[in-house]
């Protein structure tokens, strides 16, 4: 309602003020042609002016600018372009470089650690060898030892044993029969030693 | 006579009266304020011009506007309109800062007189004519058959479309000079409102007021876009012969 009343009074209000200050002004200034001739003279002298100065000293400049920074920006961008491309190259190639000393790495403890190996293996066998030739060489020895000395043994206590008949009794006893006895005795004994 | 919302229109001499051959050319305020707009239009644009890479807000405003017309004229003309750049920027730009002018307390609206835009809208139909004749020779006249229609009403449609060719300088130079003028009209008169309900009632009008003044700058840059687009239109019809 309240808004229905200034609106009202607005609408009314506007309609008079247009109708009676047209009234008494004559309408509007635009159309008074006292100034015409004057505003139609400045028009042109400061448009003319405003179109000269710019499309002769200003707009050349911005466009120059524009261009210039166009073509810059463009430069920049395959320079940049061709940077990463060989950055990318010699990424690449530092990447192979590392690839093939580590191939080369590998490789070279690879025939090292077989030359070692083969040289540890050799110098083992050739040890072994020696050590079995020494080993046959101490058993055959041992052997002979063995078998001497038991010949020897008998033969020492033949004689032994006859010389002490011979001191205790005073005579000469059969030396086969003693022989005998000997040797069943230590036959008696190695198998003692032995069988233990 | 401060409360006529007309008085504003009033074109007042300022300095002596200058007169060649009894035709005065006195300076005015409206001279003024063309001179004012140009003046800083040059001084804007020429510190827009400053060569550095990264550009500063002056340079990018001026850059802008220029690829912000560049770009207009391009999709309304063309290629062919490019050599009508300068003129074009420069009309828009001379528009859109008288309307802006015009919107500050107190001063005045050169392009809320129908002299003003009416030499500039006849200048551009004028340049345009001549445009047309000069790319098309006679058969610019062809503008006026419009192709594919039947031969009866091709006498009918002739006249019409010559009489809308000829209308052309007045609806560009009426929409201007009205818009601003109804424009400040009624900013004026919610203006006065203000004054005349005093401190009880006058706090809607100003808020009209407050509302108005935002719509009028929107005006005032449309009106100047509108301006520069038509001119851009007129000139692909002169450069194109589309019909």
């Amino acid at each position: 309602m309240l808004k229905k009343i200034i609106f009202q009074f607005l609408a009314s209000s506007l309609i008079f003020t247009y109708s009676a200050q047209s009234a008494e002004s004559g309408g509007m200034p635009q159309l008074n042609p006292e100034f015409w001739i004057s505003q139609i003279f400045w028009l042109v002298l400061t448009f003319g002016l405003l179109f000269i100065i710019l499309s002769k000293f200003i707009l050349p400049k911005i466009s120059n600018n524009l261009e210039t920074r166009k073509s810059q920006i463009l430069e920049n961008i395959e320079t940049a372009d061709k940077q990463r491309e060989e950055t990318e190259k010699k990424v690449k190639e530092f990447d192979k470089i590392i690839n093939d000393t580590k191939v080369e790495a590998k490789n070279f403890f690879n025939s090292e650690r077989q030359k070692v190996l083969d040289d540890i293996n050799n110098k083992r066998l050739s040890l072994e060898k020696d050590i079995e030739k020494e080993i046959i060489k101490a058993e055959e020895e041992i052997d002979q030892l063995k078998k001497t000395s038991q010949e020897k043994v008998t033969k020492i206590a033949i004689e032994t044993s006859s010389d002490l008949i011979k001191q205790l009794i005073g005579e000469d006893i059969n030396k086969s029969s003693l022989s005998a006895i000997v040797e069943d005795l230590s036959k008696k004994e190695m198998e003692k030693h032995n069988g233990i | 006579m401060a409360a006529n919302p007309m008085y504003q229109f009033n074109v007042y001499r300022i300095g002596p009266e200058i007169k060649i051959n009894n035709i005065d050319i006195s300076f005015t305020n409206a001279s003024l304020f063309m001179v004012i707009s140009s003046l800083a239009i040059l001084i804007i644009f020429n510190l827009g011009t400053k060569r550095s890479i990264i550009p500063n807000k002056i340079q990018l405003l001026a850059e802008l506007s220029y690829s912000f017309i560049s770009k207009m004229i391009s999709d309304t003309a063309g290629s062919k309109a490019k050599p009508y750049f300068s003129f074009i920027f420069s009309l828009f730009m001379f528009v859109l800062f008288c309307n802006m002018f015009g919107m500050i307390p107190y001063s005045f609206t050169v392009t809320s007189h129908i002299i003003v835009t009416f030499v500039l809208a006849a200048f551009i139909f004028v340049g345009v004519t001549i445009i047309g004749f000069i790319k098309h020779g006679l058969g610019y006249l062809k503008l006026f058959v419009p192709s594919g229609v039947p031969m009866v009403l091709l006498p009918l449609i002739v006249v019409i479309e010559i009489i809308s060719y000829l209308s052309r300088p007045i609806s560009l130079s009426v929409r201007l000079f009205a818009n601003m003028m109804a424009g400040h009209t009624m900013m004026k008169v919610f203006g006065g409102f203000v004054v005349s309900l005093g401190i009880v009632g006058g706090w809607l009008p100003l808020g009209f007021s407050v509302a108005l003044t935002g719509l009028e700058i929107l005006v005032a840059f449309l009106q100047a876009y509108v301006f520069a687009i038509l001119t851009c239109i007129y000139l692909n019809d002169a450069l194109n012969l589309h019909h």
